[in-house]
């Protein structure tokens, strides 16, 4: 996720990493990663947190930019197999998400035109 | 070629969807989904999030999900389905008569990659016939277990490459350049990663431009990238493109 602050509202950072913050830790799907010091409030503190979740964070001052990495929890890209709750735009513009297939088996295929 | 095979598939209740993974977003996109009529979503990932929340490093791959919303096959390499091919396939690359020496180069070396759609369609047409009973149904276990290697250095990498994205969105070419290669760096096996950068500088005019992905000839000098297209396979081994389908 991309941030031009250092502080981002609590569901911002929930909905686009796919983390929910509950007061067990960071969760998703089974896993669940304790918090020492979890965020209060609607605010997160990204450096605090993606330091505790072991995210990584990348600092364009230049352009006051903050980028957070993500999870690589287990030494691999799934933490979980659920499938994430992947967003993106169609064609058309409208805004799709993943979870709307729910009840199909679903291939997913990336492609590029390059 | 996907498309048909939706479509052959889809009473069974099949879904496709194909995410384009490309900065230049829509306009890039657009012609290539129009030219397949799909009647599947067709989605846009201008920032790589497939790299991000799946593992994708490379296209085409694909992944798994089940009727649950459970992955049952992480990201690989997913080559179009042989039976659906159809006979006068409209070349990307236009008019062939004389083609430059890179081009000819980048395509004796694509005709090397290997890979083998006979037995990816198998596989597939095996689970949407037969679902968690398919051998090639992996449990959650195996599916995380076979999804992309990740370190700290792979989730900088990430991070590095969002920035690009967003930088060159932004107009800021320059500085997309520097992350785009910190990604690079980082994640060296994210070929998707190498491709998107090495597509966005300058080539050829014309339908060539996007596929050169390397110096221009008399401009060496300005390619701002520690790789390109035909070095890099050259060095992999054109055989070495996509790792083998394991069931």
């Amino acid at each position: 996720m991309i941030s031009n602050t250092a502080q981002v509202q609590r569901s911002v950072f929930e909905q686009r990493t796919g983390w929910a913050l509950k007061p067990e830790g960071a969760c998703k799907g089974d896993v669940c990663i304790p918090l020492a010091s979890p965020p209060e409030g609607d605010t997160v503190d990204l450096a605090s947190l993606t330091e505790q979740m072991g995210l990584a964070l990348v600092h364009d001052a230049d352009h006051g930019l903050w980028a957070v990495g993500p999870e690589a929890l287990g030494g691999r890209a799934l933490a979980t197999a659920e499938a994430p709750n992947l967003t993106l735009p169609t064609v058309e513009g409208d805004i799709f998400e993943l979870h709307s297939l729910r009840g199909s088996k679903v291939l997913m295929v990336a492609w590029s035109p390059y | 070629m996907w498309q048909a095979f939706r479509n052959a598939h889809h009473a069974e209740g099949f879904e496709l969807i194909t995410v384009g993974m490309d900065t230049a977003g829509v306009e890039a996109c657009r012609p290539f989904i129009e030219a397949a009529s799909p009647e599947h979503p067709s989605l846009i990932d201008t920032h790589h999030r497939v790299a991000e929340q799946f593992g994708v490093i490379n296209i085409p791959n694909a992944v798994w999900i089940d009727e649950d919303g459970v992955i049952v096959r992480p990201a690989e390499a997913a080559p179009a389905p042989p039976s659906m091919r159809d006979g006068d396939r409209q070349s990307s690359l236009g008019d062939m008569g004389e083609m430059p020496e890179r081009v000819m180069a980048i395509m004796g070396e694509a005709m090397k990659i290997e890979s083998d759609p006979e037995a990816y369609e198998a596989a597939l047409v095996d689970w949407i016939t037969n679902g968690a009973d398919s051998e090639f149904a992996l449990s959650p276990e195996q599916a995380i277990e076979r999804s992309r290697p990740r370190d700290d250095s792979t989730s900088r990498g990430a991070a590095h490459f969002e920035l690009a994205a967003h930088l060159e969105l932004a107009g800021e070419h320059e500085a997309a350049i520097g992350h785009f290669r910190q990604a690079h760096e980082l994640v060296p096996d994210n070929f998707s990663y190498k491709r998107q950068a090495w597509s966005l500088e300058p080539g050829p005019e014309g339908p060539l431009n996007r596929f050169w992905q390397g110096p221009t000839e008399g401009a060496e000098a300005d390619w701002p990238y520690a790789g390109d297209w035909l070095a890099d396979v050259k060095e992999m081994g054109a055989a070495n493109y996509y790792p083998a389908f394991q069931p």
